[in-house]
């Protein structure tokens, strides 16, 4: 499976969920399949999905679902440790690892070779890490949210990246409707 | 004047309950501070970007944070602070030890220094200087002025705020 296959899969758990989305075609992917106000979109920063996520789920009580890559994990890995010593039982980190720079087209990451995100999460400090191959997503998210616990899950997926529009809403407009749903 | 409490005394006072930072010499004893106030939730994180994320998200979550960091980390954060602060109209308040300026030691400190307040001009980011412990006595007022703008907001702070680097 690629993401947008996964992500479409995952759609009916998101939607109630408060979900930070990663720069690039992650978030137009999720855009585009079901945009919700409780959806936060990174239109740019590169690699600050686990951040934003962390201070949310550290400033307010309601489960955060951060949708993140390998590529940009490895860009801001310093967020792991932080991750791992910080992070309150309402955080989840899924990391879509498809070994790729999707957004760029397809170079290879580290994790597509030797490098293994979940061992390096483990690693930092992170308690609950899950891998799990792409076909059991659903399951793995749904046991994350379920055991009230800071997850860090890892899905080892195809790279790829279905053609869908940029996202042209306004970045205050993103911002006002979420920090709504926040509230709500 | 204890100039670490005053400072924590109006991050309180202003409602600021999350505070990052990115140690520097010239700011231990104001991270000491904020780190035993029991109204102040504080992270340290690993690089300066990584910081700004973690108060974008914990804005959102309905909490005012703040980030005490060094003026070098300027030259990291430009993206974060264009891209996510800035394009998403997020206050941040940015409490930043400005090395390289009068009564410097290290010379490489300069080179930054240099850059410092041309690069927060080009990016329209307000910019404090506290050079005088009297100068303390704005902040509570630049706090104000930060989360009524929606803007992040520069203070920077050099060695003779602080009171110089002693022996060195």
């Amino acid at each position: 499976m690629i993401r947008s296959e996964i992500l479409k899969e995952i759609a009916p758990i998101l939607r109630d969920q408060l979900v930070v989305c990663n720069i690039g075609i992650p978030s137009q992917e999720l855009h585009a399949i079901d945009d919700q106000p409780s959806n936060f979109y990174m239109l740019g920063t590169m690699g600050l999905a686990s951040s934003i996520g962390l201070g949310l789920a550290l400033a307010q009580p309601k489960p955060v679902i951060v949708i993140d890559g390998d590529g940009s994990v490895l860009t801001n890995l310093g967020t792991l440790p932080t991750i791992g010593n910080n992070a309150p039982s309402n955080y989840i980190l899924m990391i879509v690892d498809n070994g790729s720079y999707g957004s760029t087209g397809d170079q290879p990451t580290y994790t597509g070779a030797k490098t293994d995100l979940a061992g390096m999460a483990r690693a930092a400090g992170c308690d609950n890490v899950v891998e799990v191959q792409d076909v059991d997503t659903s399951l793995a998210l749904q046991s994350a949210i379920d055991s009230g616990e800071a997850t860090v899950l890892v899905v080892k997926c195809d790279s790829g990246n279905a053609k869908m529009p940029v996202i042209t809403m306004d970045p205050v407009v993103i911002r006002d409707r979420f920090m709504k749903a926040v509230a709500n | 004047m204890n100039i670490d409490k005053k400072i924590a005394d109006d991050l309180v006072a202003n409602d600021v309950s999350f505070v990052t930072t990115v140690p520097c010499k010239q700011l231990a004893g104001v991270i000491e501070e904020v780190d035993k106030r029991d109204d102040i939730f504080h992270i340290p994180s690993n690089k300066e970007d990584e910081g700004m994320g973690l108060c974008a998200g914990a804005w959102m979550g309905g909490k005012r944070p703040a980030i005490i960091m060094q003026n070098t980390a300027i030259g990291v954060t430009i993206n974060t602070l264009a891209t996510l602060i800035q394009f998403y109209r997020m206050p941040l308040p940015m409490i930043i030890s400005y090395r390289g300026e009068l009564r410097e030691p290290v010379a490489c400190q300069v080179e930054m220094a240099v850059h410092t307040k041309a690069l927060l001009a080009q990016l329209n980011i307000p910019t404090y200087h506290f050079h005088w412990q009297k100068d303390v006595e704005e902040f509570d007022n630049i706090l104000k002025y930060t989360f009524m703008s929606n803007k992040p907001v520069a203070i920077l702070t050099d060695a003779n705020f602080w009171g110089g680097y002693g022996d060195q």
